[in-house]
């Protein structure tokens, strides 16, 4: 890997403001973005992204992106598999722990992925128009595969209601809503929002990034706590994955820029969907693993580290 | 003028965010009219939370008779307790129109 690509997403405004909230955390600083500020610009970020992939998404053919969908939900539901079983073999976790921590790695994070485009738009790489879509998708089968895995925990909640807490969570609605408006109102209607959805997307992601570097540094210090395995766990599990993806990528005929995102998608752990639909779902699961491992450990290594990695790969996998 | 005024139960419950809609859905079913929510941030013995993400906790107060009380409270130490960060309870209140807070007849 080239001292290029690795600056590349090092010096990138997001991710240095993402290091910021980590130090401000260390330092014990006075910062928190207020909470509304926090869900509005979560809502802007799911809402842009998927109007932004439904523009996109109306160029296609529905026979074009059946390949990747296929992929991606397949991905969707081996990944957690084998989250589930190499944890069987490197931790001690409880099987609802490791159904927990399943859910979560195989479900995807959203701010990885946007950080992932905003790196290959800054080396004018191109790739699928319709990666958006793959996110919605991948969002959803990960979270049930994890919770059918840890087994019926909660007396309390049945199937259908966490079926139905995965399919109305937030992103998923925001996601697949912005696709749909993308889709019906085309590039002449993106035009006309572009100013407030595309020219500030970066800005915006900056700012939430801060507020995740703040999250993540208070895990920081339960990393300790999580152990060798879980640690060696958050760290390599990801490549695996994340390599996993983008030869499923490379399989179905994705640009170099495509299999590295879906590569992205895969390597990446869920922390705003998965924790909530397993807190509900499987109250017994202990939380401060599962989110110290995908915010704590598994986010700041894609971020820094794991994307420029998975482009590599991807520049290698694909001639 | 002539007032009315009654005694009753004020029952608080202070619960992970993600719970609201759930305990507001049981507090109906149990047969409350009607209730007070509030944001509230805290911190508790479990630390099992996620509330860093979804917002904090919910403190939800409501003004029922001692038998929807009784039958809220049963049911918050068969579902919530157990695995939830939840807080509960019940204060002795005297309260102006006594009739809003009757149940409701199923």
């Amino acid at each position: 890997m080239s001292a290029e690509l690795l600056t590349a997403s090092i010096f990138s405004v997001p991710v240095l403001a993402f290091a910021l909230g980590i130090i401000a955390a260390l330092i014990r600083a006075d910062l928190r973005l207020p909470e509304a500020v926090y869900q509005a610009t979560s809502i802007y970020l799911l809402l842009a992204i998927g109007i932004k992939g439904g523009v996109a998404l109306r160029e296609q053919s529905l026979f074009e992106i059946l390949g990747p969908v296929g992929a991606t939900i397949a991905l969707g539901i081996v990944i957690p598999v084998l989250a589930f079983f190499i944890l069987r073999a490197m931790t001690r976790l409880s099987r609802v722990d490791r159904g927990a921590m399943a859910a979560h790695y195989g479900s995807t994070s959203l701010v990885t992925f946007t950080v992932a485009l905003v790196y290959l738009d800054a080396m004018a790489v191109s790739y699928e128009g319709y990666m958006a879509t793959l996110l919605a998708v991948m969002e959803v089968p990960g979270i049930l595969v994890g919770l059918l895995l840890a087994g019926r925990q909660s007396r309390h909640t049945s199937w259908a209601t966490a079926t139905r807490e995965v399919f109305t969570s937030r992103s998923v609605v925001l996601l697949v809503g912005g696709l749909l408006i993308g889709a019906l109102a085309g590039p002449g209607g993106y035009e006309k929002v572009e100013p407030f959805f595309g020219a500030l997307f970066t800005g915006v992601l900056a700012l939430f990034l801060l507020e995740m570097g703040i999250l993540a540094g208070r895990r920081l210090g339960s990393v300790r706590e999580a152990g060798w395995g879980l640690l060696a766990f958050a760290l390599l599990f990801p490549l695996l994955a994340g390599v996993l993806g983008i030869f499923a990528g490379a399989a179905v005929g994705l640009s170099q820029g495509g299999a590295m995102v879906l590569g992205v998608l895969c390597a990446s752990a869920s922390y705003i969907a998965a924790p909530a639909a397993v807190r509900l779902a499987l109250p017994t699961a202990n939380p401060g693993i599962t989110l110290t491992t995908s915010l704590g450990i598994t986010f700041p290594f894609n971020l820094v580290l794991g994307i420029p990695i998975y482009w590599a790969i991807a520049q290698a996998v694909i001639a | 003028m002539s007032s009315s005024r009654a005694k009753i139960k004020c029952l608080t419950i202070v619960a992970e965010v993600i719970l609201e809609q759930r305990i507001l859905d049981d507090l109906r079913a149990c047969g409350a009219r009607g209730w007070t929510v509030t944001s509230a941030r805290g911190a508790g013995p479990q630390h099992r939370q996620i509330s860093d993400f979804e917002g904090g906790n919910s403190r939800i107060e409501v003004l029922v008779d001692a038998e929807v009380s009784e039958r809220i409270w049963q049911l918050l130490e068969r579902d919530y307790f157990p695995d939830f960060a939840v807080s509960a309870w019940l204060t002795d209140v005297e309260v102006a129109r006594p009739d809003r807070y009757e149940t409701r007849p199923n």
